[in-house]
């Protein structure tokens, strides 16, 4: 993946160089060469006409199910990442639940072949915790790395053993592999279906406590504490576990964490509303009024890292089936741009800049990957975003193979102009 | 009969009824009781009208009631169970609904472990649909019989002081049966131990106390849950005797009660666990009325809906 653009006349937004104005972005062999006004002409170089949009570092979403292998009725490569493209994101980072599990370089290597023959968007592969993602045997985190996986974990389930996760934590520090956990205490949350609260007792549906996410961060939490590893906190939904992280980083433990756009502007009220739409459901499940909230002054004060959309395609027929058994998850990678830009960045919650931190340069960090800036020398990733552009979000036009979105028929201002990948323009149409 | 009042093809749920509605379900059902009586205990209401029973889940009770009632109205009904259904897990709910459209019923009965499932169907299907109890949710023909029968022998259920004891998390009795009695206009108490409330038990809409004597404490009417044996699993509480000891009704404790105070349970009962035999059988107990008044109930129920349904008002008790 490598071009050569310029990108002409938009308004630049790159936290990394706290830089917001008019400017250009030139990207020769795939890299930034060169980011300021008024760039000259280069030669072999395409140009685009950015006027009235704003340039971004690419963005990234850190946590994604593309289900392949193994469902591709839901998502493939391809498909998924065409919905990536089409939503802003130039990368993203696809959790190992597939079928067979991502317990095995050859998983990671396929994908990353079948990536690269969609063309669409970056595909950083995340290797499983445990072997089959059965909580017992650690896979191998070195061949992993080697092979392009940028992180472990056993999302989808957590890694339930707090001996293995110690052990993940310690030997994954020899890779500089963050360990992602998907945080639930399974004792706790049981055959629970949504957040236990005042919504679930009026609907009589099995909860999910709040504390059953909290107290495996507060454990995790202790062990990375005992083991100097680094941690990241999946799809955080609670007030008490936004605490806890920050907690641990006040005490300089290497901890970081993620919300997805879905907790930050539903609750549990809104299942409620839907009378049980299956597709308000989701682990963790939309939480309390007051959580949203405070996850909400936690993306403002900085104490949140990185928004990530959980991607997680289901086919309409399996969300046909009722709530209690439709399967957990929702899609989001062509609706959390632009929910972000209008629910957040419109509203004054966060900054543009802040949202590129957000969604860009905290996910490039934390996974150790290219991207999240436009200085010179970064990959050539861009985003292009058009503040006035209303969309209506109809599941009909996605590019996802997948129509589960709670979302269906918001109204929202702002949304993805194009993506250039490694400096080549990519066309969906 | 005042037909402007009843315009529903569905019930689903106490939650969207109104006062009237509720008294009008009580009033029509007055007039379906003296057909027990009878030699012959049929009427012709419902000749030609297909009902289709649907019980994704055990009940017997419940099912049997309905099924009586259907059958004393002259409906032709039909029984799917899980057992002996292939309309069972797995199936989508729209194929569910197609698969029963298909057979052209009046009316459904839907019983299903999950809640709203009957909502749902509703949504996807022509025929009218009966919630016979989703999960925990809703058992909307249980709080109307429970209200009428307290009707019948009070005289009215405002201003009267129920309390309602037991698995309050895992109950859709007590759900459907708050909002219909506060409805009414009752004082309405729920009470049980700690670990079977569910969270913020105030939403419910009714007092909440954690004893069973402050509960009954002046009560005209109290209504025993029904403890699930099978959800020991989640370690609700230690054992049948310690719930007895601190939670059974027993005449010494119900002596708290008002001295006319009637005794209800949705059934089946445990004997010795969340209610003593000798209150159980004592003349406080209403409990085999409420079976009786059950069927009534449901006539009036399933009488109603097939009128709304059909749009003719030739339907007569």
């Amino acid at each position: 993946m490598s071009g050569s653009v310029l990108i002409r006349g938009g308004r630049v937004v790159d936290p990394t160089q706290e830089l917001d104005g008019p400017a250009d972005v030139l990207i020769e062999g795939g890299s930034v060469t060169a980011c300021g006004p008024g760039l000259p002409a280069a030669e072999s170089a395409r140009e685009v006409d950015a006027a009235g949009l704003v340039v971004v570092p690419g963005l990234i979403d850190m946590h994604v199910h593309l289900r392949e292998p193994g469902q591709e009725y839901k998502e493939t490569i391809d498909t998924g990442t065409r919905a990536a493209a089409a939503g802003g994101f130039t990368a993203v980072a696809c959790m190992p639940n597939t079928d067979p599990v991502n317990d095995d370089p050859s998983l990671t290597e396929f994908m990353l072949k079948q990536a690269e023959r969609a063309g669409w968007a970056r595909v950083y592969p995340i290797a499983a915790v445990s072997r089959r993602l059965e909580g017992r045997e650690l896979t191998e985190f070195g061949a992993q790395r080697r092979s392009g996986a940028v992180a472990v974990s056993d999302d989808g389930r957590p890694v339930w053993s707090a001996a293995l996760m110690r052990q993940a934590l310690r030997y994954a520090r020899h890779f500089d592999l963050p360990v992602i956990q998907h945080a639930e205490e399974l004792a706790l949350s049981g055959d629970g279906v949504m957040h236990e609260g005042r919504f679930s007792t009026r609907l009589g549906v099995e909860g999910i406590p709040g504390a059953a996410d909290d107290v495996m961060v507060s454990r995790d939490l202790l062990l990375v504490a005992d083991t100097g590893g680094r941690y990241h906190l999946a799809h955080m939904s609670t007030a008490r576990s936004l605490d806890l992280i920050r907690a641990a980083r006040a005490d300089g433990q290497r901890v970081t964490c993620e919300v997805s756009a879905h907790h930050l502007l539903l609750t549990d009220e809104d299942v409620f509303d839907s009378g049980l739409d299956p597709n308000f459901k989701m682990h963790p499940p939309l939480r309390s009024a007051a959580d949203r909230d405070a996850l909400v002054l936690g993306l403002a004060d900085g104490s949140i890292d990185a928004i990530a959309s959980d991607h997680a395609p289901h086919h309409p027929d399996e969300k046909e089936l009722d709530f209690v058994a439709s399967p957990n998850g929702i899609v989001g990678l062509e609706t959390t741009l632009s929910l972000c830009l209008d629910r957040l960045v419109a509203k004054g919650v966060i900054d543009l800049a802040r949202l590129v931190d957000l969604l860009s340069t905290a996910p490039a960090r934390i996974l150790g990957v290219a991207g999240g800036s436009l200085a010179p020398g970064s990959a050539g990733d861009v985003t292009l975003i058009d503040l006035e552009r209303e969309v209506e979000v109809d599941p009909a036009t996605f590019r996802s193979r997948s129509r589960n979105t709670p979302f269906a028929g918001w109204k929202l201002r702002g949304a993805a102009a194009g993506t250039v990948v490694g400096g080549r323009l990519i066309e969906l149409s | 009969m005042s037909e402007a009042v009843w315009q529903r093809g569905d019930l689903l749920g106490v939650a969207e009824l109104s006062q009237a509605e509720i008294l009008h379900v009580l009033d029509t059902a007055e007039s379906f009781v003296e057909v027990a009586a009878r030699p012959i205990k049929k009427v012709p209401t419902l000749r030609g009208k297909t009902v289709i029973n649907l019980f994704f889940e055990a009940s017997t009770r419940t099912s049997s009631s309905f099924e009586i009632a259907e059958k004393r109205l002259s409906a032709d009904n039909i029984n799917f169970s899980t057992s002996s259904s292939s309309l069972s897990k797995g199936e989508t709910l729209l194929d569910t609904a197609r698969n029963l459209e298909a057979m052209a019923p009046d009316l459904v009965v839907i019983r299903h472990a999950h809640p709203r499932v009957p909502h749902a169907l509703a949504e996807r299907l022509a025929s009218g649909v009966i919630n016979a109890g989703d999960g925990a949710h809703e058992h909307p023909t249980q709080a109307l019989l429970d209200a009428f029968t307290i009707r019948r022998r009070k005289g009215r259920v405002e201003g009267l002081k129920i309390a309602i004891v037991g698995d309050v998390a895992h109950s859709r009795v007590v759900r459907s049966n708050v909002l219909c009695l506060t409805r009414l206009g009752a004082d309405v108490t729920v009470a049980g131990p700690r670990t079977m409330m569910p969270e913020e038990p105030e939403s419910l809409g009714a007092r909440v106390v954690y004893s069973l004597e402050e509960a009954i404490e002046g009560a005209d009417v109290v209504m025993m849950l029904r403890v699930q044996l099978e959800r020991q699993a989640r370690a609700a509480f230690p054992s049948e005797r310690e719930y007895f000891e601190f939670f059974g009704l027993t005449a010494e404790r119900l002596r708290r009660a008002n001295d006319d105070a009637i005794i209800m349970h949705p059934g089946p009962i445990n004997r010795g666990i969340e209610i003593a035999s000798e209150v159980a059988d004592g003349p406080w107990s209403v409990i085999l009325e409420q079976v009786a008044n059950g069927v009534a109930v449901r006539m009036a129920v399933l009488y109603l809906l097939a009128g709304a349904k059909s749009g003719e008002d030739g339907l007569t008790p």
